[in-house]
């Protein structure tokens, strides 16, 4: 008796989770379904866009709206569904995009390797696939994203430039996350000639679990104490992390005097970058991913064949296929440049020159 | 104390053999605590040889006690809560939630109100901070000890939960910088004691442990009990008392960093001399904060009848309501006990970095019960100490600061960590066993 009550009240659950689904995805494919009503009608072209996450604050800013203008401006239809981070959802909300008559999809992918049936099952009916930021390993897509090995190499440059010999530290991300190992090797593509000359010694490397700017400044303590201060440039593969280097740096003076790198252009890296204490944030525009994509996918939709999209390049993926990609170039900021930022109001001027003395910087009056 | 020992009623080994064994009943000592001590400094020469002479430094002792701190704090309220039958999951999520709560006060919604760089931004911020902290602890343990729900389930969803509403506070930003003052609580270049305070905090507790031991003496002796003889108990006071000075003179060799001193003298108007300044650091005020935590959380567990009362519960919940305690309430405050101290760790971890960020605290809550674990605290409940508890945490620490120094990176160090773990709660179990 317990146990039935018990499997019904379970029952009742699933039922509340189901309609909770599904009516948040009526949402999305009604929504989607208004602007789309003339999707089928042949003059008109539509792209679909399947978000995996629209949560996280990021898509909606920057990444939607700069996809809507590309498509706007060649008047071409938007639709979009959002995953809420399941596969499942996901793979049910491109087949329901094709469904709509979309003509080309962008795919932000929850999972690159689970989304690959219906990457297929789209690309059988002959509609292109645009893996958006997340790489999908099938080959018959096209794959757009920041080039993650150059921002490796953009971050080495500006050190390098500001530290031709020394001691190096290098503070990687993640051991899981294969980004870190594509900016590590970028890293080292630009110091390896200094490394193997002896010019540069790498005095001290370590992943960081996480990302965690916690334990980046952990393990940049104990860099210190090993080398006895003896550190000349800091290689930190993201700004939260080199947050981190730099209090470490500062709880023994070091702070503006030991270069240091990083990568997301967070408010707090750019006054950084602003009061000295950072050398260089590499900056990925989102916005200049989704116009991008956009442009891609009308392309596409219009039926242009995949190699002939302008600005492909092809990408070696770790899984062994041959990309054809659009690989952005990002922008390294340092205190010469930080103007790119302020003039593409991705920060105010508040916010970059808090505590900057003021005429330090040309942007900070 | 000076005529007592020969009126007592009973006393042992007067003239037993002086094996360890007859040592150690003598002088009372907490074989496990003793235990970890000696694997403590097994681990601490060990790395020291391997990492080529740089792991018993004062300057890596010192940072090894700034490391630890925020871990140690927590652990001592994860003692409370495990002692209770409980557990709490939710201490890194929840240290994020309020990092970033007081991240967001002094940095961007006082200084608009008060202006910046007021005085009174710090004390809002922490106080802020502190109360929080009791709520959203005091909310889960209302849920554990009225609703029912086990604590693993209203913890697990608290890790979500308070991760997410950390996340959504400030849409994943880094909030940065801190307020000057408030920085102090995180150690770094300023937040230190100096050399004469950190004497004065070793003197006093020397005399603590002077008195204390007297007084303990004196107790018993009134009311008859087992005294130790007199040499363990002069022989233990010498070695407690060393073994304070010793770690103030240690942490006071580690001078001000070189370019620090200057400023320093720059800031006085000192005369820079040659060959440099050297201007000892002293006890970093963390670790202050912590060694304070500590003595209250002791006193708390072992001389407050709250304390008592969590271990009654701890080891027997049915006994311990017949008994007329209030197991809920009682409960309810461990869990917001458990939240003040997460809150005094937020403060120091987003002091430390001079950032807050969503992502703070992650894993902490596994390595804050490892650290009660490894310091003998059982799962079961009913059992374990704040000091080994503090002891875990420096043993995790000086692990995975160690292990930095040799440059093993990080996969393996998770790895040495975890076996470690299990290996130190296997041995425990064991003799625990044997005891008994």
């Amino acid at each position: 008796m317990k146990l039935r009550t018990r499997l019904l009240a379970v029952l009742a659950v699933l039922a509340l989770v189901a309609a909770a689904c599904s009516s948040t995805s009526d949402e999305t494919t009604t929504t989607a379904g208004d602007t789309g009503t003339t999707a089928g009608s042949a003059d008109e072209l539509t792209v679909g866009v399947s978000w995996n996450n629209y949560n996280e604050e990021r898509w909606a800013k920057s990444d939607e709206p700069a996809i809507k203008a590309a498509l706007d401006a060649a008047g071409v239809k938007y639709i979009s569904t959002d995953a809420g981070s399941s596969t499942e959802q996901q793979i049910a909300d491109v087949e329901n995009l094709i469904t709509q008559g979309a003509d080309a999809l962008i795919i932000l992918a929850q999972d690159g390797t689970a989304i690959l049936p219906a990457v297929q099952s789209a690309l059988d009916q002959g509609i292109p696939v645009i893996a958006y930021d997340r790489l999908i390993e099938d080959p018959g897509a096209l794959y757009i994203t920041f080039d993650n090995v150059e921002v490796g190499r953009m971050q080495a440059r500006v050190i390098f430039d500001l530290v031709p010999e020394g001691n190096y530290v290098f503070i990687k991300g993640n051991q899981a996350d294969a980004n870190a190992d594509f900016l590590r090797g970028g890293q080292q593509e630009v110091l390896q000639a200094a490394i193997d000359s002896g010019a540069i010694v790498n005095v001290g490397e370590s992943y960081t679990d996480n990302w965690d700017p916690a334990v980046a400044q952990t393990n940049m303590e104990q860099f210190l104490t090993q080398n006895n201060n003896e550190v000349d440039a800091v290689v930190a593969s993201n700004d939260g992390m080199a947050g981190g280097v730099v209090a470490a740096l500062a709880a023994q003076g070091l702070d503006g005097i030991v270069p240091v790198s990083g990568q997301d252009g967070d408010g707090a890296a750019l006054n950084r970058v602003a009061l000295g204490t950072q050398s260089v944030s590499v900056w990925k525009d989102a916005r200049e991913l989704g116009k991008a994509a956009g442009e891609a996918a009308v392309a596409l939709a219009q039926g242009t064949a995949l190699g002939s999209v302008s600005g492909v390049v092809t990408f070696d993926s770790p899984g062994g296929n041959a990309m054809t990609s659009i690989l952005l170039a990002p922008i390294p900021i340092t205190q010469d440049n930080l103007n790119v930022v302020l003039d593409a109001g991705w920060i105010d001027a508040e916010t970059l020159c808090q505590n900057v003395t003021a005429g330090s910087v040309a942007v900070c009056p | 104390m000076t005529d007592t020992t020969t009126k007592a009623p009973e006393r042992v080994e007067e003239q037993g053999k002086r094996s360890l064994g007859a040592l150690l009943r003598a002088t009372e000592i907490d074989t496990r605590l003793l235990g970890m001590v000696v694997a403590l400094l097994v681990i601490w020469v060990g790395f020291h040889v391997l990492s080529g002479g740089t792991f018993l430094t004062a300057r890596n002792l010192w940072n090894l006690s700034v490391q630890t701190s925020a871990v140690a704090i927590m652990a001592t309220g994860m003692v409370l809560v495990i002692v209770s039958r409980n557990i709490d999951l939710s201490v890194g999520s929840m240290l994020a939630v309020v990092g970033m709560t007081m991240a967001l006060l002094q940095a961007e919604i006082l200084p608009d109100l008060l202006g910046f760089d007021h005085w009174a931004i710090w004390v809002i911020s922490l106080a802020v901070g502190l109360v929080l902290g009791a709520l959203i602890g005091g909310f889960q343990g209302f849920i554990v000890a009225y609703v029912g729900v086990p604590s693993f389930i209203v913890t697990l969803g608290g890790l979500l939960v308070w991760r997410g509403v950390a996340w959504a506070m400030a849409s994943g930003r880094t909030i940065a910088p801190m307020d000057a003052t408030f920085q102090l609580l995180g150690g770094g270049s300023r937040g230190s004691i100096g050399e004469t305070w950190s004497w004065i905090v070793g003197g006093v507790a020397v005399v603590a442990i002077v008195v204390l031991l007297t007084n303990r003496r004196r107790q018993r002796n009134k009311y008859g009990f087992r005294l130790r003889p007199m040499w363990a108990e002069v022989g233990l006071g010498a070695v407690a008392c060393l073994a304070v000075l010793g770690a103030v003179w240690v942490i006071n060799s580690y001078p001000m960093p070189a370019r620090l001193a200057q400023q320093y003298a720059e800031e006085r108007g000192i005369v820079w001399p040659e060959g440099g300044l050297i201007i000892p650091l002293g006890i970093a005020v963390p670790v202050m904060l912590g060694l304070v935590v500590a003595l209250v959380m002791t006193f708390i567990a072992t001389r407050r009848s709250f304390g008592r009362y969590v271990f009654a519960i701890g080891g027997n919940p049915e006994a311990a309501e017949l008994g007329g305690i209030k197991t809920r309430w009682t409960v309810v405050k461990t869990f917001a006990l458990m939240g003040v101290l997460v809150a005094l760790a937020a403060a120091v971890q987003t002091a430390r970095l001079n950032a807050a960020v969503s992502g703070l605290g992650q894993l902490s809550e596994l390595y804050v019960i490892a650290a009660a674990v490894i310091g003998g605290t059982s799962l079961a409940g009913g059992v374990g100490t704040i000091a080994g508890a503090v002891l875990g945490a420096l043993v995790m620490q000086s692990l995975q600061s160690g292990m930095v120094l040799m440059g093993i990176d990080a996969p393996l160090q998770d790895i040495v960590v975890g076996v470690v773990l299990v290996v130190a709660v296997a041995i425990d179990s064991f003799y625990r066993r044997r005891s008994t």
